[in-house]
């Protein structure tokens, strides 16, 4: 249709304008469906670490903060469980299975976990699944070590290499346990949780590279070798946090009472689920917020084509006069008017979401790395169809707007053509 | 004063073509310009040359006749219709069917090729559709006026934009007259061309409205092409128009 093809001409005549009219709506969209994708994806990603898990056991602090740093490596410990402590809690009779884990050494940036074998057997993350090891087996000899699937794939590490863990969290320590170097005896399969990120060894392995250490440097003078390390007490004295699973869920809330109403030692148990809910209390108002923000660079946007229709407006009175004199109906002018709105706002809303998972696969592994968030590639779901949906109506609407204007102007040029 | 005699009346007697009657128009929202005709009449085939001041209210006077713009009061009677009792969509497509148009500059849709502009009136209206492709196709029909215009097939890709301006009134042309509707209305057609060019495409416009019996109108403030046509009259002779303070 001549019509049609004129009208597409007429546009891609004005292509630059056209183009960064539907960049911003692209960029807008990209947006707006962005910060539910990270939103939803951190939600996921965080509620998907960890499952399986009654309780977390940690020194007195903050809930969120004894959550943060036992589970997603965010943060540090302020203070540490006796080991002593330990055994007592262990003892309650609702116990299912308990894990100590023991952090503060790091590898290359990647933490270092000290922990027992039963942590390999009651981990569990995205509800149900158990770490299974992709290569090699749990740690046996004192100086095994662990990785989890990143650490593996980034340092390029295999069964059998030494490592050598650093003392302290830093990307680089300065001071290295290098007189005790360990050996890779079993790499862990992806998980996508903060697992694939940690190195795992023995507690015991933890209390021997400190053996020789004493408020986070070397004693001088004193060296303890690996060989003679083997040869003493490597019970520990104390541990960062335990995890628990009950026997029964009922049994869940006494004991939290119990452990912190613990005289010996200030502790806090927290439930790993309603923990989180508070997280997401806590930044329910950032996001909204944000929320808001990306919804009202959508409108700007809108604002954006509506004005960009508008001003060719005046220069395409002469279009509209020549349609009109060859029998177009003013329905058919505004017709073709909120067709290049709709067409805009379409082709921005679909540039929008090429480029929303184009940024996605880019930035994914780096989110990853860096915040610990892994976000899910998925397709759109219904609620986010929706959004776009309604971003189209509003498009489409604003559209409505010059076209009614250019309705209004052909009605009254009449004959004249006005430039 | 009239540098040639104006030829006020109906020369020949052919069948009516238009009748306006009784005719008030105002325009909506603009203050002030009226514009009335008692009676006129425009009989088949005439080449009728009508002669006014810019802003003197020509083109509403076409804009009635195209019923582009509708009167308060009165009839348009145009080939036994009276288009301004029709509806708003059967009046264009009247007009699609009925009229071709030549504007005074800036006639064709820049960016559309000239196949595109000359083809324009026929996706408005089916009978000009059938007529143009009775020939043998109605690409074949655009040729041939664009020829007769002295316009080369080879222009017919090309942008409009790139065409002169005399190219781009011929091309309005072989628009107005393709599919053969019975009325070209040409709102100073050749105010933007040279006096040389101006006779040139004159002579192409009237040997084209002959070809096809088709009855003319054009406007004009240049009393001078007056000869050439069967009827000429001054604005006021066949319309009243009043400017100033609407009465109460």
């Amino acid at each position: 249709m001549i019509v049609l093809r004129l009208a597409w001409k007429s546009l891609a005549n004005r292509w630059l304008t056209a183009m960064l009219t539907m960049l911003a709506i692209a960029v807008s969209v990209m947006l707006l469906l962005g910060v539910e994708k990270v939103r939803t994806g951190a939600r996921q990603s965080f509620a998907d670490t960890i499952s399986g898990t009654d309780l977390i056991v940690g020194a007195r602090s903050g809930a969120l903060n004894l959550l943060l740093y036992s589970v997603f490596r965010i943060g540090n410990a302020t203070n540490n469980v006796t080991w002593k402590t330990y055994q007592e809690i262990a003892k309650a009779p609702d116990i299912d299975w308990i894990v100590p884990i023991s952090l503060g050494d790091s590898h290359h940036g990647f933490r270092v976990m000290g922990t027992t074998p039963d942590y390999f057997k009651y981990y569990r993350y995205r509800r149900t699944h158990s770490l299974e090891f992709a290569t090699g087996k749990p740690f046996g000899d004192l100086f095994d070590a662990v990785l989890g699937a990143d650490v593996a794939a980034q340092l390029g590490y295999r069964i059998g290499d030494p490592i050598v863990v650093a003392h302290g969290l830093g990307s680089i320590g300065f001071l290295e346990h290098d007189d005790k170097p360990f050996r890779v005896s079993g790499i862990l399969a992806r998980t996508g949780t903060p697992v694939d990120r940690t190195v795992h060894v023995s507690l015991e392995a933890i209390e021997a590279i400190h053996v020789d250490w004493q408020s986070g440097a070397r004693i001088p003078g004193q060296s303890v070798s690996a060989e003679e390390v083997r040869r003493m007490n490597l019970e520990p004295k104390a541990i960062t946090a335990a995890l628990i699973g009950l026997k029964s869920k009922l049994a869940i809330f006494g004991l939290q009472r119990a452990i912190n109403d613990y005289r010996a030692e200030p502790l806090s148990a927290i439930l790993p689920g309603s923990t989180l809910q508070e997280l997401w209390g806590l930044v329910g108002t950032a996001e909204t917020a944000l929320a808001a923000v990306s919804a009202m660079v959508v409108a700007t946007a809108l604002l954006g084509m509506v004005t960009m229709i508008l001003t060719t407006l005046n220069e395409r009175r002469r279009e509209m006069a020549i349609l009109r004199s060859v029998g177009a109906r003013p329905a058919t002018i505004l017709g073709l008017l909120m067709a290049e709105a709709a067409l805009l706002i379409v082709l921005g809303a679909a540039l929008g979401i090429v480029l929303l998972y184009a940024g996605l696969f880019g930035l994914q592994p780096y989110i990853d790395r860096a915040y610990g968030l892994h976000i899910g590639i998925e397709p759109l779901k219904a609620g986010e169809w929706l959004n776009l949906g309604g971003v189209v109506l509003a498009g489409i609407l604003a559209g409505l707007l010059p076209a009614l204007r250019a309705y209004r102007l052909s009605l009254a040029d009449g004959m004249t053509i006005r430039t | 004063m009239a540098v040639h005699p104006i030829k006020a009346a109906r020369p020949i007697a052919a069948p009516d073509i238009v009748t306006m009657s009784g005719v008030r128009f105002a325009w909506p929202g603009r203050d002030g310009f009226r514009l009335a005709v008692d009676g006129f009449t425009l009989g088949e085939g005439e080449r009728f040359l009508l002669i006014g001041p810019s802003g003197s209210g020509k083109s509403t006077f076409l804009s009635l006749l195209a019923g582009i713009a509708v009167p308060q009061e009165g009839a348009v009677t145009v080939l036994g219709t009276d288009i301004a009792k029709l509806g708003g969509a059967a009046r264009d497509r009247f007009r699609g069917e009925h009229f071709g148009i030549i504007f005074q500059m800036f006639n064709l849709l820049p960016y559309g090729s000239v196949a595109d502009n000359v083809l324009l009136p026929l996706s408005f209206s089916a009978r000009r559709r059938e007529r143009a492709q009775a020939g043998g196709g109605a690409d074949k029909e655009a040729a041939r006026l664009l020829d007769r215009l002295g316009i080369e097939p080879a222009l017919m890709k090309r942008p409009a934009a790139s065409l002169s301006v005399g190219q781009q009134q011929r091309v309005a042309a072989a628009r107005a007259l393709i599919g053969a509707p019975q009325i070209i209305i040409a709102d100073e057609p050749t105010s933007s061309l040279d006096r040389g060019r101006q006779m040139a495409f004159l002579d192409l416009l009237f040997a084209v409205v002959a070809d096809a019996g088709a009855t003319l109108v054009m406007v004009s403030h240049d009393e001078s092409l007056g000869h050439r046509f069967s009827r000429v009259a001054p604005l006021e002779s066949i319309a009243r128009i009043e400017r100033g303070e609407v009465r109460p």
